[in-house]
């Protein structure tokens, strides 16, 4: 569906997991890029219908892309830059923020 | 074109009394301004509040009382028309005090206004280990606090767009980018100019906010209302934790957790400063530390209409003819007791008899 554009072809490769699949992708590309690019369009279930979602904007008004990196929950996949070894997982419905 | 009532603005107060007046049966015609207006009804906490209103007026503390509790029935009647609910919740609400001299001031204004209104105003003084039993995370700072089980909240958007669909749904009119540029009266029609033509009816309702002043004054009537700001900060949303919403911070049905506010008088601006916001989260922070790892998400000023004394206006012209003028500073709690008591007494032409002492008369300088 999404097609990548390597705008920096010598960038090297890095290697994030999400949901227990790894994806090969390259440094500099945010989350939401190199998981459209791997085919996951299913970020996040939201809290109140529980509805499926993914990116909209990407570029950080929406909201619809959130997801947990390395275990902190509602994080903007569209305003984080992929790191090697990084753990994404879907935002399943409200974060536990309380007490 | 003409109508049987004509009320100005479509905000909070406008809305709840053009609903009110259509119930009652009369042709209505509500008018508001374009996107360019200062709109306390989009930018509110969402608070219906009891606790906190009437310290020096029994009159106003009443008015809110009557209005909190009529809050139940109003929003079932506004669901069931128009299939808006307006997520109204009454499980009383806090006000914490983050020292031992804010919690003496606190238990002092309780029992003034409890004994004010002879019982009427329920509330209870809590020490720290009672207000642990009502809400979880409290932070170290937290003494103590008032619970009343009269307050409540409600989702203002859906109070707004529920208003507006309820007197749609009851065949009311609405004319928007319709800016009330001048008031005429000729024997008992008032004849309106609007940028998108001209309107009459008999009777007239001016409640447009801060725009109210000039129209006010052109019906021969002092109504000093002046903007003061109040910012809001909303975290992401988050699982349900608060039962209950407290004077600074509520969690909405959709689990946002909404923090505010503050007062600054700087006139006609409703941006936001970070000096400001970054004093409000601090409090939030003390009440609820778990609240530093809440993502901030959206940011807002708002102008309140606001009188010297605090208190709303409600007031007819002293030329007698069929008009009124309606402010408030707590529209959202007002608002049902707007449509349910106050609408009806307007629809026969007159106040009710609750809010005699809330007149323009009380700013004239004797
Ligand atoms: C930050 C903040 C927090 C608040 N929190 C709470 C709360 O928790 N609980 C609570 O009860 N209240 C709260 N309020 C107050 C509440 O929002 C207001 O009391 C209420 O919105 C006032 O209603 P209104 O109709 O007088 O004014 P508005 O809601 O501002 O509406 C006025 C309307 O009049 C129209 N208008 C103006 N001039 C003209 C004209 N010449 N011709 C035609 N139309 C015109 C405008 O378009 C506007 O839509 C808060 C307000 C603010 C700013
Ligand atoms: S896609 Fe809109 S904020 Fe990320």
């Amino acid at each position: 569906m999404f097609t990548e554009i390597a705008t920096d072809p010598g960038a090297p490769t890095v290697t994030i997991v999400f949901e227990g699949r790894e994806i090969a992708t390259r440094a500099g590309a945010t989350v939401a890029a190199a998981l459209l690019a791997a085919g996951e369009l299913h970020f996040r279930d939201t809290p109140v219908g529980a509805e499926r979602r993914g990116p909209y904007c990407l570029m950080g008004v929406c909201f619809d892309c959130l997801v947990e990196i390395d275990g902190e929950p509602n994080r903007q996949a569209c305003m984080a830059t992929v790191r090697d070894g990084m753990r994404v997982e879907r935002q399943r419905g409200a974060a536990g923020i309380g007490p | 074109m003409k109508a049987d009532a004509i009320v100005i603005g479509g905000g909070m107060v406008g809305a709840a009394l053009a609903y009110g007046l259509r119930r009652q049966g009369l042709d209505t015609l509500m008018l508001d301004e374009g996107d360019v207006a200062f709109r306390a009804a989009r930018g509110n906490f969402g608070l219906v509040w009891v606790q906190s209103k009437g310290f020096d007026c029994p009159e106003y503390a009443a008015w809110t009382r009557r209005s909190a509790d009529l809050w139940p029935d109003f929003s079932d009647e506004i669901e069931e028309l128009t299939g808006t609910g307006l997520q109204h919740q009454r499980p009383g609400g806090l006000h914490v005090c983050l020292s031992g001299a804010e919690f003496e001031d606190r238990t002092r204004q309780m029992r003034d206004l409890s004994e004010r209104s002879g019982g009427a105003f329920r509330y209870e003084m809590l020490e720290r280990r009672a207000l642990d039993n009502l809400v979880p995370g409290l932070g170290p700072d937290v003494v103590g606090g008032s619970y009343s089980p009269l307050d409540g909240h409600a989702n203002p958007l859906y109070l707004l767009r529920g208003l507006h669909a309820g007197f749609r749904a009851l065949g009311g009119r609405v004319r928007l980018d319709a800016r009330v540029t001048a008031i005429r009266r000729t024997g008992a029609t008032y004849r309106l100019e609007t940028g998108t033509g001209k309107l009459e009816a008999p009777k007239l309702v001016i409640a447009a906010g801060l725009g109210t002043k000039p129209l006010a004054a052109m019906l021969g009537m002092t109504a000093p209302i002046d903007p003061v700001r109040g910012q809001i900060l909303v975290t992401e949303r988050a699982r349900p934790f608060l039962g209950m919403p407290l004077t600074w911070v509520r969690q909405t049905g959709e689990g946002s957790i909404m923090i505010g506010e503050s007062r600054e008088e700087v006139g006609f601006d409703d941006g936001t400063r970070w000096q400001v916001q970054a004093r409000i989260a601090d409090r939030a922070r003390r009440i609820f530390p778990f609240l530093e790892r809440a993502r901030i998400v959206r940011t807002w000023g708002a102008l309140r209409p606001y009188t010297p004394d605090g208190l709303p206006i409600y007031d007819r012209p002293p030329d007698g003819a069929d008009a009124v003028v309606a402010s408030c500073h707590s529209g959202v709690t007002l608002a049902a007791v707007h449509a349910g008591v106050l609408a009806p007494a307007i629809a026969e032409g007159r106040l009710p008899d609750d809010v005699g002492g809330l007149g323009t008369g009380r700013f004239h300088v004797h």
